[in-house]
C-alpha cells in the first residue's frame, strides 16, 4: 500500500481497477490549510489523463505490473496472441494496446509483454528491428528529380520512406521508437 | 540563472529592511528554537533538542507587543516538517511585521506599499510578467471576501465546502487559478472556523479579520487583526489539538507564557509574508527551487 508520501512522478498505482502512472505531481497547501497532493495520471491501458487531488492519510493500491518475455504467435481479427515459452501460458492483447508495435512484429518474434495482473496491456520491442522489404519501386538511375527517399512496404505491411537505392527483398533496420528507416542490412 | 535570482533575493531583503526602517519599525530577533509553537491543525513543527524549531515567529513577536513594543518586524527562518512542493521547502524565510493599535486594513495597505516599493527599488519596475502573465505591482489590490470568491469561482457554496471538508481543496484547485492575475489580490474575511489567531469581525462573528495576499497566483502573505483574548485563544489552541488527535497527529504543548501575557496586548495586527515566494514573483521563477541557495535534496 502506498501513502501520499510515496507519490512522485513515475509511480504506478491501481485506480478504479486500472493501472495508472503518475505523470505530474505537486504538493500544495494553503497557508494554514491542509496539505494537498495534486497529481496528473495516465491510464496505462487507454492513455486517458486524469487529474486527482489527495489529502494526507489517503492510501493507494500499487499496480501489479510485470514485464515478461514472450513469443508473438499470431493475429486473429484485432487480437494478438503471445506465449510464455517457459510455462506455455498464452495471453491475448487488443490491437489498441499494441500501439505502433504491430508495425514491427513478426510471428515467432520475442518481445517483452507488460502484464497488469493477468491482462496484457503493452509490448516493448527492441529499439531496432530488421525487416524485409516486400514492395518498392526500382531506383531509376539518373533520376534527377532530387527525391532522396521513396515509399517501401515491409513484410509486416508497414509502409515507410527509404533511400532510393533500397530494393525489394532487402533487409532493412527500423528504429521502433520513431518508425523510421535506420540502415540497410548488408549480406 | 540561480545566481541572478540569489542576487535579486539579497536586494529584496535589503530593500525590505529599508522599507520598514524608514517607517520607524524596530527590527527584532527572537529565538528560533522554542518550547512551544501555536498548535495548528495542519502545521507540523520540527523537533530540536527536546524543543521545537519555530513554525513562525508570531508567538515571540506578540509577546513583544505585550511588553509595549509598537512597530516591529523580523526576517527569520521557519521550519514546517514535510512541506515540499514547487512552492514549499520545509525550511523557508519569513518576514513578519506587527503594528500595535492597528488592524488588518492597515496591513493590506502595507502590502500594497511594500510591493510597489520593491518594484521601484529592486529595478523590477511596476509592470512585471509572472510566468507569462502581466502583473501591475502598483495597482491597488482587489479585495474579495472568501465567501464572494466561493460564489464567483467555486463549484460549491463556502458553507457547504466547510461542512464537507472541501474548503482547502476548492480554494487551491478552483479559486486560486481564477483570481485576477493582473493585480495583487486580497482574499479577506476568512470563515471563523479558520480564524487561527485572528480576531473575529466586530458585528459579524461568522468571519475573522484575516486575509491572504496573492500576486501572480502565488499566495504571498497571511495577515490578521490579532486575537487578544487569552481565554478564547486557549480554547482555539485546545480545539486545534483535538483536531490533531482526530487526524492521528500528536497534540502539541501550549505556549503558556504567551497565553499569560496576552491580556496585556493592545489591539494589534500582524502578518507573515514568505520571502522565497516574493523572490519567485519578482524573479519570474516557476519553482521555489530556483530562488534558494540549496534545496533539501541538494544537501
Amino acid at each position: 500500500m502506498y501513502s501520499v508520501a510515496d507519490l512522485k512522478k513515475g509511480l504506478k498505482l491501481t485506480l478504479d481497477g486500472d493501472p495508472y502512472i503518475v505523470v505530474a505531481f505537486d504538493f500544495v497547501k494553503p497557508g494554514k490549510g491542509q496539505a494537498l497532493y495534486r497529481t496528473k495520471m495516465r491510464n496505462m491501458i487507454n492513455g486517458t489523463l486524469l487529474d486527482r487531488t489527495y489529502r494526507s492519510g489517503e492510501t493507494f493500491e500499487p499496480a501489479s505490473l510485470e514485464d515478461r518475455q514472450m513469443e508473438y504467435l499470431y493475429k486473429e481479427g484485432t487480437h494478438y496472441t503471445f506465449m510464455d515459452q517457459q510455462t506455455y501460458e498464452q495471453v491475448v492483447m487488443e490491437e489498441e494496446a499494441m500501439g505502433d508495435a504491430k508495425n514491427y512484429l513478426l510471428e515467432n518474434c520475442k518481445v517483452d509483454v507488460l502484464l497488469f495482473g493477468e491482462k496484457a496491456i503493452g509490448v516493448t520491442l527492441p529499439n531496432f528491428v530488421n525487416l524485409r522489404v516486400t514492395q518498392t519501386d526500382p531506383w531509376a538511375k539518373g533520376d534527377t528529380s532530387g527525391n532522396d527517399s521513396k515509399p517501401a512496404t515491409l513484410e509486416t505491411g508497414y509502409t515507410l520512406r527509404v533511400p532510393p537505392f533500397i530494393e525489394e527483398g532487402e533487409l532493412v533496420t527500423i528504429d521502433t521508437r520513431n518508425g523510421e528507416y535506420s540502415t540497410r542490412v548488408k549480406g | 540563472m540561480r545566481k541572478r535570482n540569489l542576487q535579486l533575493r539579497a536586494n529584496i531583503i535589503r530593500e525590505i529592511r529599508n522599507f520598514f526602517h524608514v517607517q520607524g519599525f524596530l527590527e527584532v530577533e527572537t529565538p528560533l528554537r522554542i518550547p512551544a509553537n501555536a498548535p495548528e491543525e495542519h502545521i507540523e513543527p520540527c523537533r530540536a533538542g527536546g524543543w521545537y524549531l519555530q513554525t513562525s515567529p508570531e508567538i515571540a513577536m506578540k509577546r513583544l507587543l505585550c511588553c509595549g513594543y509598537d512597530k516591529i518586524f523580523q526576517i527569520s527562518k521557519c521550519w514546517r516538517d514535510g512541506e515540499r512542493g514547487s512552492r514549499h521547502v520545509p525550511e523557508f524565510t519569513m518576514l513578519e511585521w506587527y503594528r500595535g493599535n492597528s488592524d488588518y486594513h492597515r496591513l493590506m495597505q502595507d502590502c500594497e506599499e511594500l510591493l510597489s516599493f520593491l518594484a521601484d527599488t529592486t529595478g523590477c519596475g511596476n509592470n512585471i510578467t509572472y510566468q507569462g502573465r502581466p502583473l501591475n505591482l502598483r495597482h491597488k489590490a482587489e479585495r474579495i471576501s472568501v465567501k464572494e470568491a466561493f460564489k464567483s469561482f467555486a463549484s460549491m457554496e463556502m458553507s457547504k465546502a466547510i461542512r464537507t471538508g472541501c474548503f482547502d481543496q476548492l480554494l487551491v484547485t478552483e479559486i486560486e487559478p481564477a483570481l485576477p492575475q493582473d493585480k495583487p489580490v486580497m482574499l479577506t474575511e476568512y470563515p471563523a472556523e479558520m480564524a487561527a489567531l485572528a480576531r473575529l469581525k466586530p458585528g459579524d462573528a461568522s468571519v475573522a479579520e484575516r486575509f491572504e495576499l496573492y500576486a501572480g497566483g502565488l499566495e504571498l502573505a497571511n495577515g490578521f487583526s490579532e486575537l487578544n483574548d487569552p481565554a478564547e485563544q486557549k480554547k482555539r489552541f485546545d480545539e486545534a489539538n483535538l483536531k490533531r488527535l482526530q487526524n492521528g497527529f500528536p497534540p502539541l504543548p501550549l505556549p503558556e507564557p504567551f497565553l499569560n501575557d496576552l491580556s496585556a496586548m493592545p489591539p494589534a495586527a500582524g502578518i507573515a509574508l514568505g520571502i522565497d515566494r516574493l523572490v519567485m514573483l519578482l524573479a519570474d521563477a516557476a519553482t521555489i527551487d530556483e530562488v534558494v541557495a540549496f534545496t533539501p535534496e541538494e544537501l
